[in-house]
Parts: C-alpha cells; sequence; structure tokens
C-alpha cells in the first residue's frame, strides 16, 4: 500500500523481513490489536494487514529490526512459540524498556491497520483516499458570531 | 562555469521569492531564480492514495530529517525543544503549510514602544496594508469580514476579494458555542483555500489533508499563484540549483553566487543585485557559509546579528474528546481563531499575548498514533471499544506564542553535518524564554477551560508540540541601526549594499500568528522599494 520510494537508500536499512521476524511480528500484533467479532474486524496479525506492513518498513526498517530483535530476546527464542500469557508478559517487557525502535514499529503497525478497508468499514468510513470524491461539511450558521460582533474591536491601536 | 550576469538573481522559489520576482517582473530587468528543490506533481501528493496519512510521516513529513528528499538539506536541532519543519521546493514552504492566513496586528510593529519587550519594527502595519491587500488578491482567501480582532476587515469585503469562509462544521459550532458562554472572541480562520473557483483554481472539496500539498489545487501555494505569472512576465525560474555561497568583489558588493545544478556542476552566476529568500535558517545558513576574507563572521553580519534572535512561535496542543463525532479529517484543519488574548495586558505576568488556532480533528491512522503514544489506546481486547471513543471525537486547539527574540537562540554552522552537496549544515541552539513558559501556562489554562465548557473529556496536553518549527523568523532582522540590525527597513544589507533578505529572517518580532501572509506582504513592500529606487538603489 505504501508509494514510498521503490529503492529506498541503504541508510534506511534492509526493507525485507526474514521468516524469524516476520512470526515474531505476528505474534506481537496479535497481542496488541486483537481480532474482534463484537466490531468485525481482523487482528493487526491478519495476513494482509502482516503483508502491508512487511513492505512499509521504508525509512524505519532498522528501527523495526532492532525492534524485533529486541523482543526476540526478551522472549528468549521466538515470541510466536510462547504460550499466551507468556507472549503478553514479553510485549510488556518490550513496551517498557523499549524506546523509539518500538516507538516507529508501532508506528507502522497502526498505519497499516487503520488503513485497511474491513477495519475503516467498521468505523463508518469509506475505504478510499481523500481525493478526489472530498467530504461533506456542514456549512453552519454563522450567526453564532452575533456575540463577537456585538462586542466590538478588540485590537490595539499602535 | 560562468554564467551571462543577471539584473536580479534571487535565491528560493518560496513565499517570499516568488512575491518579489513577480512584483520584480514588470521593471523588465533580466530576473533569475534558483531553487533548490523542483516542480511538485499535485496528482502525486498523499491525499490521492490510500496511505495518505503514512506519507504524512515519509517522503511528506514536515521535517527534513525525516523527510530526506534530494532536495533537503539536514539540520542539527538536537539542541532545541522545538525541531524544524518545512518544505523545499517551488512554492516552498506554501506547499506544506495549513493555509492559515492571519496578519500581524498593528501592536506587533512596536513592541518596543507599548510594552517595553523586543524592539519597534522600521515599519508599521498601516505601510504593509496595501501590500497585505495585494498579496490577498494574488493568493486568493477565504475568510468573513469585519473581525473585531483586526482593522483590515473593516475595509469593504470586496476590496480583498475575500471568498466565502471555510465551512463552520460540527467542531466548528461546539467551539463558537462554548466560547460564546465564556464571551470570548472567536472567528473563521482566514485561509488562503479557495473555496470558490479562483484564479484557475478548484474549489475546496475537504480532502482534510491540505498540509502536505493539495491536490484539488485549492490551497494557494506560490508555485500555483505566483511563480505562472511571473513566469509569464519573462522570469526565469531554475530549478533543482542549490546555491553554496554568494560571492563578493573587492569593494564588497555581491558579484553572484555559486550554485550547483541538477547534475551537481557548480556554475558561478553573476548578478547586479542579489535576493535571498530562504526562510529563517536558510538564509542565516547561506550568509555564514558566504564568509570570506572581507566579512570574516559571515556576509551581512558586521552587527553579529545573522542566525541570532531566532523565533519559532511555540505551538502547544491542548485536546479533548466529545462523545459524539465532531468532523475529524472531513475538512481543512483549519477552522477557527481566537485573539481573545493577543494583546498585552497588565494584569497578566507576561508581555504579548497568543493566538488560539482551532483545528478540527485527525484521521483515524493519526488518532492511533497519538492516542498510543500518549496511553490512551490500550494494548489488548480493550483496543477496539476504546478506539471507538477517540476516533472523530477529538477537539484541539493550540496556543500560538509571541516569542520574543533572545540573542542567545540562534543558527549557527554544524561543524560537522553537511548537505548532499557537502555544504555545512545548519545548527539550531533554542530555549523557550520565561516570558513565554508564563503566557503558555496562562494559555493551557484557558484552553482547558474551553475545552471543559464545549463538554469535552480526557483532556491533554502537548507542551510544545515538537515537530512545529514551520514560523523560523528573525535570524536576518532588520532595522535602521546597522549595530543591531542586518537589513534596513527597506530590506537591503546594511553591509552589502546589491544584497537584499525577503524572508521571515528579517522580522524583527514574531507575533503570534502564522506568518506567511506578512512575509509574502514584506517582500511585496521591498520590490516596491526598489522599483522606487532603482536609480539609487545602492546608494
Amino acid at each position: 500500500m505504501s508509494s514510498t520510494v521503490s529503492f529506498p537508500p541503504p541508510a534506511w536499512g534492509n526493507p525485507e523481513l526474514s521468516a524469524v521476524e516476520k512470526r515474531t511480528l505476528a505474534a506481537m500484533c496479535a497481542r496488541m490489536i486483537p481480532a474482534s467479532e463484537e466490531y468485525k474486524v481482523p487482528g493487526a496479525d491478519d495476513a494482509l494487514i502482516q503483508a502491508d506492513i512487511a513492505k512499509s518498513l521504508g525509512r524505519d526498517a532498522t528501527a523495526v529490526h532492532n525492534a524485533l530483535a529486541q523482543l526476540e530476546t526478551i522472549a528468549g527464542g521466538s515470541l510466536a512459540d510462547l504460550p499466551i500469557d507468556q507472549q503478553e508478559t514479553a510485549c510488556a517487557t518490550l513496551r517498557a524498556e523499549a524506546g523509539m525502535d518500538l516507538t516507529l514499529l508501532t508506528r507502522i503497525i497502526l498505519q497499516c491497520y487503520y488503513r485497511d478497508d474491513r477495519v475503516m468499514i467498521s468505523l463508518g468510513m469509506e475505504p478510499r483516499p481523500p481525493f478526489p470524491k472530498g467530504h461533506e461539511l456542514p456549512q453552519g450558521d454563522w450567526s453564532l458570531l452575533d456575540p463577537v460582533r456585538a462586542r466590538g474591536k478588540i485590537w490595539r491601536e499602535a | 562555469m560562468a554564467d551571462d550576469i543577471v539584473d536580479v538573481l534571487i535565491i528560493g522559489a518560496g513565499a517570499s521569492g516568488a512575491a518579489v520576482a513577480w512584483s520584480l517582473a514588470d521593471t523588465k530587468m533580466r530576473i533569475v531564480c534558483l531553487e533548490q528543490g523542483g516542480w511538485m506533481k499535485p496528482s502525486e501528493y498523499p491525499s490521492t492514495g490510500r496511505d495518505w496519512e503514512a506519507r504524512a510521516m515519509g517522503d511528506y513529513s514536515p521535517s527534513p530529517n525525516r523527510r530526506g528528499r534530494p532536495e533537503d538539506y539536514p539540520i542539527n536541532d538536537d539542541a532545541s525543544p522545538i525541531k524544524v519543519v518545512n518544505f523545499n521546493g517551488v512554492g516552498g514552504g506554501t506547499v506544506m503549510y495549513t493555509a492559515h492566513w492571519p496578519r500581524l496586528h498593528p501592536s506587533d510593529f512596536r513592541t518596543r514602544s507599548l510594552d517595553g519587550v523586543g524592539d519597534d519594527w522600521p515599519v508599521s502595519y498601516d505601510m504593509l496594508e496595501p501590500y497585505y491587500n495585494q498579496n490577498d488578491r494574488m493568493m486568493g482567501v477565504s475568510g468573513l469580514a469585519d473581525d473585531p480582532a483586526y482593522p483590515a476587515n473593516a475595509v469593504p469585503q470586496s476590496s480583498r476579494r475575500l471568498m466565502p469562509p471555510l465551512p463552520l462544521g460540527r467542531s466548528g459550532r461546539i467551539w463558537g458555542e462554548a466560547m460564546n458562554k465564556l464571551g470570548w472572541h472567536w472567528w473563521p480562520s482566514d485561509a488562503t483555500i479557495a473555496t470558490e473557483d479562483y484564479e484557475g483554481r478548484a474549489k475546496c472539496i475537504n480532502l482534510g489533508h491540505c498540509t502536505p500539498g493539495c491536490a484539488q489545487g485549492a490551497k494557494a501555494s506560490t508555485d500555483i499563484t505566483y511563480w505562472p505569472a511571473a513566469i509569464r512576465a519573462g522570469v526565469e525560474l531554475r530549478t533543482h540549483c542549490r546555491v553554496k555561497r554568494i560571492v563578493t568583489g573587492d569593494d564588497g558588493m555581491a558579484t553572484g553566487v555559486e550554485y550547483f545544478d541538477k547534475d551537481g556542476t557548480l556554475h558561478f552566476q553573476a548578478a547586479h543585485v542579489v535576493v535571498v529568500a530562504c526562510n529563517g535558517i536558510g538564509t542565516p545558513r547561506l550568509l555564514l557559509n558566504s564568509a570570506s576574507e572581507q566579512h570574516p563572521n559571515g556576509l551581512a553580519n558586521s552587527s553579529d546579528q545573522v542566525g541570532r534572535n531566532l523565533m519559532f512561535h511555540p505551538y502547544i496542543q491542548v485536546f479533548g474528546y466529545m462523545d459524539e463525532e465532531v468532523d475529524g479529517n472531513r475538512g481543512p484543519p483549519l477552522n477557527l481563531w481566537s485573539h481573545e488574548f493577543y494583546e498585552t495586558d497588565p494584569e497578566r505576568d507576561f508581555k504579548r499575548g497568543y493566538m488560539l488556532q482551532i483545528s478540527r480533528g485527525n484521521g483515524a491512522v493519526a488518532e492511533a498514533i497519538a492516542s498510543h503514544e500518549n496511553g490512551r489506546l490500550p494494548w489488548g481486547a480493550d483496543h477496539h471499544a476504546r478506539f471507538r471513543k477517540l476516533a472523530y471525537r477529538k477537539l484541539n486547539l493550540s496556543v500560538v506564542v509571541d516569542d520574543l527574540p533572545e540573542a542567545h537562540n540562534r543558527v549557527t554552522l554544524d561543524p560537522v553535518l553537511t548537505d548532499s552537496h557537502g555544504i555545512p549544515a545548519p545548527k539550531v541552539d533554542y530555549t523557550i524564554g520565561e516570558n513565554s513558559r508564563r503566557m503558555i501556562e496562562h494559555g493551557v489554562e484557558r484552553c482547558k477551560t474551553v475545552l471543559h465548557t464545549a463538554g469535552a473529556r480526557d483532556i491533554g496536553v502537548q507542551n510544545p508540540i515538537v515537530f512545529s518549527g514551520w514560523h523560523n523568523l528573525g535570524t536576518a532582522r532588520m532595522g535602521d541601526d546597522p549595530r543591531s540590525s542586518v537589513v534596513n527597513g527597506w530590506g537591503r544589507s546594511h553591509d552589502v549594499k546589491n544584497l537584499f533578505i525577503v524572508d521571515g529572517s528579517i522580522f524583527v518580532t514574531a507575533g503570534a500568528v502564522n506568518p506567511t501572509s506578512t512575509i509574502q506582504a514584506l517582500a511585496l513592500y521591498i520590490a516596491d522599494q526598489m522599483k522606487q529606487r532603482l536609480d539609487t538603489l545602492f546608494d
């Protein structure tokens, strides 16, 4: 979904996730935003959303690799192989310890999750870009300004 | 490689460079503008794609350090709580601004005389008013006449060709009712967003994502306003040309500039007059990079004021949430302004004042990220229910602080960091002053008051908004005294008499409003002064 440059400069880091990283990322995403029957939305570990995340690392590729590596260290291996309660503990530890790397990773997750068609529809949004349709807004009643007009000038002579 | 001499060489094609180019074009002089970026393609603006919110944090991030386009230069702003944001390309910052269009108040030009702080400007509101009006016609302004916060709107609406205001919307109605309960001033923001077809621009259709470029073309940026007119009038605009330094001759006058073209080839462009329009960060950077044997402390810097007195306008956001849906991103982020606390009040413990800039809200992604990072949006099963109490329910407003000039707030050259051409990058050292801190404290409490009055819950504060260094002002200030200013009252360098500066760096004080309308009015004023003095321009 991302349309940032096709060939990121090396300084951004490796744009590809390894198979291990993908499993760890999916497990973490499931803890962060689980699927919901009530709201009819997938979890952030949904395959389409994961694919979107994987190709959206962009400027933050290095941070993503770092955050996932830190999570694997905390988990003592692959997060995905742990029981759910231990996954949650590991994620809580990561959130307590991690800094900007995790922040940048979670931004990518949220960017991809909240542009997914199913999620947007659940929120009452049309799954489309703003252009060219735009939006309707009530023009409003400018008589609401009558008290402001009645009060008169408030600027200071100089 | 040397190019033929030109009459006027303008550096920078943003807000002020475009205005001065257009105004000078009627002299029929040979005018060339060098711009380090290129022409924008509205069809590529983020709002045309599903990833529009992500791109606003990536290749359309307001931070040049994050964006990292080839035309951007890095800025070391580690020593500042407010990070510099800008845009480089034809149109400059007007490509990536909210199009908020307040003017300075008359009192802003006389803060020393009135309040004993800052300095008086060598120009007044009355002197600039015709140029504000001229600029409004070129940029196209929507709004509502007769705002009692301003003398400008006392003139008949038709003289400013004002278009109807942006919609009040659901958010604006709530704000207006709350402000009325408190008896505070509020008014729909003047905006350079066309609300009806205007000079070839289509009217706003509420894309809701104006800041990183308007795909509809409703928002005025100088690539679609001034530049087409200036080019038709004969101005030559060279893109992807980055100026390395301004060169001076034995007589101390500017002889031209060295610049890199898009292929990285270094040229010398000779000029009779050099006009700098690179904004309050880029301009001191260029002047300091133009140091020479004759100008060892940087060009036009005998006063030691180049780079000093940097003013940002600290922005403090205060927000809360309503139970019902409000506008979110379904319209321009601009909505209303309040000048209730703009002027000095002797009952307060600070001088000058602030504007309240009242915005609409966020898209879903921006809301999720902001709320996740401030702890309102949890992980786990509660995530969804919580998000549905946040999305499209935010009311937010910002305290926009009159940032007084302080010499230690400054732009210098970084000893290590360079741009892609090896030109030293700017370094920013800035702290928020005590007067501003008191103002912020006062403003935050007033914001909470109006949010409570509106019925908002979960009120939060972001103090300051970190990436809010849009308004880079004061680093080559104008003044009558060459010992304390860089340019005179009509933009000419005190030291180099064929060197002019026309951007926000020449501001003496900052006021508490978005500066672009004043930057452009000043540029038009200076161009007019140059035209009136052509026979004696260098005397």
